[in-house]
């Protein structure tokens, strides 16, 4: 494959990878919003692979295969074990309504498109325009943690997160070192079990999966909310 | 470097070995004794890495110099106190039921776990090494926040695990874009993200990428050093789980976090040559100050009360470690020492104080002195000395702080002292009233070990009124290595 085409091929899944950003924003259903998050993994695992195969990069092989396995199986199933345990398939009621989120996450897009301008110029690597995207990618799993009420929507956004730096990682440099990125790796894994451990502690302790709900135990006097 | 590892590894050895020990009593004697060995070692690598200045261990993965080995003795001498006094203090809650004996367990495993993660973090050369092991202290403590399971601890764990994942994601990304910039210098690997070759080419690295990189690295482990306005998991994290994991968080994670950032405040100044990385800590320090002095008057809890003091000073030394001069630096790290050993000796007493009345809330906590004299006392010394006055060391650095700001920007001295005036009276407003005056009846006798606590105060104060010899020098060296790091782009 030509450089070119492989540019091409990044920036197209960069462009899929905002796609699943925003999909994540405007899902209501909780099943949906695992299977977004799933494809955003599987999307990941293959960018990785195509920046391998792209760069002659043996590492990032590794990358995308723990990424896949991790991402992209483990973590939805994880999840998804959860909704079915919990019986959380309810319609999840965001703070804003979807119109005006989306209208909010396409400002946020371009905001990061504006900060990202003084990076795009000097890097010479074939994959940098993904690095704005990645930027956004960022934003947008943050306004997903702000504008939901429960917990797992919050936990998604969270991984989403995580998610869009990797795809930074991948797509501004070529991919972190493999020892770093194994760190990283094992901490997002730990973090989802300990994520999944406080559903069933949040259910018992409150019966609901509302953060709201949690919040209203953290009185003790002072208001400095 | 074999006591290097010793170092290292002990914790490490310790927590997989608790995990599995039932025993609530032996667990406690393994505990100290783990603390007790890490601290030994950690103190023989101290006086080795002294003789010799800065040494690579193993194969240039680990970097110890005067700065981070400083800080491993003053980490493994907080651990192994909070270890000495967490035994008496978790027998009592066991005993009170709220606890059993596998979480119990899991807290022994869990306090030593995180120790690893902040030796690992604190001598690791790798930036990138550095947010994993951050990343994993913190993972080690969610769990500990949340250990009684009451409603509010659980809530608590959570706002503290999505806060501080969320920061310390923004920090991954800061992280993401210097070896973005650093890679096109020391090509694809490794090298790219280890600290002593990113400081010998920092003037190479791009300005622009760098400032960028910093913000995101500053509201990063901005919100793990709590610092204000991302400093909302703090109180939380610290009033709700048991006390020994609010003396380390206090005392030992907030300096790791800082220790983070001053590093990459170090690699910026070297790529940007401006104070810009400077001058955005100053900011953040004095508003941290500012909100943490006006919230202590509005507290009605102990522990979180004295967490607003810990933002209070982690505001002080990330405004001194901004102001960017050997002696602000000198200062920043004297003050780093004395708040760790005074804070968490607080934390101690006031967790003992919360056992013998029952209650976190300070207005049911009356007559200390005549009840338990020695909790009563402890309390009242350790408020003094952390509320800055003389003899004790935080007066010392308070000073020596004012004297840099005076020195560098003299219009900060105004901000500063009206600071640190309104938080004294905040902490002597709750204080007074908790140690006179007649005790409350539902006042309980409690199995107090208060050695720990005397042991950090007594070192507070010499601090205070002498500073040894080697000490200084180790101060000096530290703060040379931290003013000249952020100069030797140039020169290097």
């Amino acid at each position: 494959m030509s450089a070119a085409l492989i540019q091409q091929l990044v920036d197209g899944l960069a462009a899929l990878m905002l796609l699943t950003s925003f999909a994540l924003l405007a899902q209501h259903r909780m099943l949906s919003v695992l299977n977004w998050f799933a494809a955003q993994g599987v999307l990941l695992a293959v960018t990785a692979a195509v920046v391998a195969y792209g760069t002659d990069n043996n590492e990032l092989y590794i990358s995308a295969v723990m990424t896949f396995l991790l991402k992209g199986l483990l973590l939805p199933w994880l999840l998804w074990r959860v909704i079915r345990e919990l019986h959380v398939h309810r319609e999840v009621e965001p703070l804003m309504n979807t119109t005006l989120t989306m209208l909010v996450a396409l400002g946020v897009t371009l905001f990061a498109f504006h900060i990202i301008q003084p990076i795009e110029k000097i890097s010479q690597l074939m994959t940098r325009d993904s690095m704005a995207i990645a930027t956004a990618c960022v934003l947008l799993g943050m306004l997903m943690m702000i504008t939901r009420r429960k917990a797992i929507t919050q936990v998604v956004g969270f991984l989403a997160v995580e998610n869009s730096l990797f795809f930074a990682a991948i797509g501004s440099t070529n991919g972190m070192p493999l020892v770093v990125e194994i760190g990283i790796a094992f901490d997002v894994l730990i973090a989802a079990l300990i994520f999944g451990l406080f559903f069933f502690q949040i259910r018992d302790t409150f019966d609901s999966l509302e953060v709201d709900a949690m919040n209203a135990h953290l009185i003790h006097g002072d208001d400095e909310e | 470097m074999n006591m290097f590892l010793a170092t290292l590894l002990s914790p490490l050895i310790g927590g997989i070995l608790l995990g599995l020990i039932d025993h609530p009593r032996l667990a406690a004697r393994i505990n100290v004794a783990t603390g007790v060995s890490t601290f030994v070692f950690s103190l023989l690598l101290a006086v080795q890495v002294l003789d010799v200045k800065s040494v690579d261990a193993m194969g240039g993965w680990f970097h110890l110099d005067a700065y981070n080995v400083f800080l491993v003795a003053l980490t493994t001498f907080v651990g192994m106190t909070t270890t000495i006094f967490s035994g008496p203090y978790m027998r009592h809650e066991l005993e009170g039921g709220r606890v059993d004996r596998l979480r119990l367990r899991l807290y022994h495993s869990m306090f030593q776990l995180f120790q690893f993660g902040m030796l690992l973090g604190f001598t690791s050369n790798n930036i990138g090494v550095l947010w994993v092991s951050l990343e994993l202290a913190t993972l080690a403590t969610v769990l500990l926040v949340s250990l009684y399971r009451t409603p509010a601890s659980i809530a608590a764990a959570w706002k503290y695990f999505i806060l501080c994942g969320m920061g310390i994601a923004l920090a991954l990304f800061g992280t993401v874009l210097v070896y973005f910039t650093s890679s096109t210098v020391l090509g694809h690997g490794n090298e790219a993200l280890t600290w002593t070759l990113l400081y010998a080419h920092a003037a190479e690295l791009d300005p622009a990428v760098m400032s960028i990189a910093f913000c995101f690295l500053m509201v990063g482990y901005g919100t793990k050093v709590g610092l204000a306005p991302m400093h909302a998991w703090l109180p939380d994290a610290h009033g709700e789980g048991p006390t020994p994991v609010s003396a380390v968080l206090s005392g030992l994670l907030l300096n790791l976090a800082l220790y983070a950032l001053v590093r990459c405040k170090m690699l910026v100044d070297g790529a940007t040559g401006t104070d810009m990385a400077g001058h955005i800590m100053m900011g953040f320090g004095l508003l941290s100050l500012a909100v943490a002095a006006l919230s202590l008057h509005k507290q009605r809890d102990i522990k979180r009360m004295f967490s607003f003091s810990s933002i209070e000073h982690m505001g002080l030394m990330t405004f001194a470690f901004g102001i960017g001069t050997t002696l602000s630096s000198f200062a920043a790290l004297l003050h780093m020492t004395v708040h760790s050993l005074v804070k968490s000796g607080i934390f101690f007493t006031v967790g003992h104080a919360a056992q013998a009345m029952g209650t976190q809330k300070m207005s049911e906590i009356r007559g200390l002195i005549r009840h338990h004299p020695g909790i009563g006392w402890g309390l009242l010394i350790g408020t003094a000395a952390i509320a800055g006055f003389p003899p004790f060391g935080v007066f010392t650095s308070e000073f020596l702080l004012f004297t840099a700001a005076l020195e560098s920007y003299p219009w900060t001295t105004l901000p500063l002292l009206l600071g640190l005036l309104v938080a004294m009276a905040g902490l002597f407003r709750f204080v007074q009233p908790m140690v006179y005056g007649e005790p409350a009846e539902h006042a309980v006798p409690v199995h107090v070990n208060m050695l720990p606590v005397y042991v950090h105060f007594a070192l507070a104060l010499a601090l205070g009124l002498a500073i040894p010899d080697f000490l200084a020098g180790w101060y000096e060296q530290a703060a040379a290595l931290i003013v000249t790091g952020a100069h030797a782009g140039g020169g290097a």
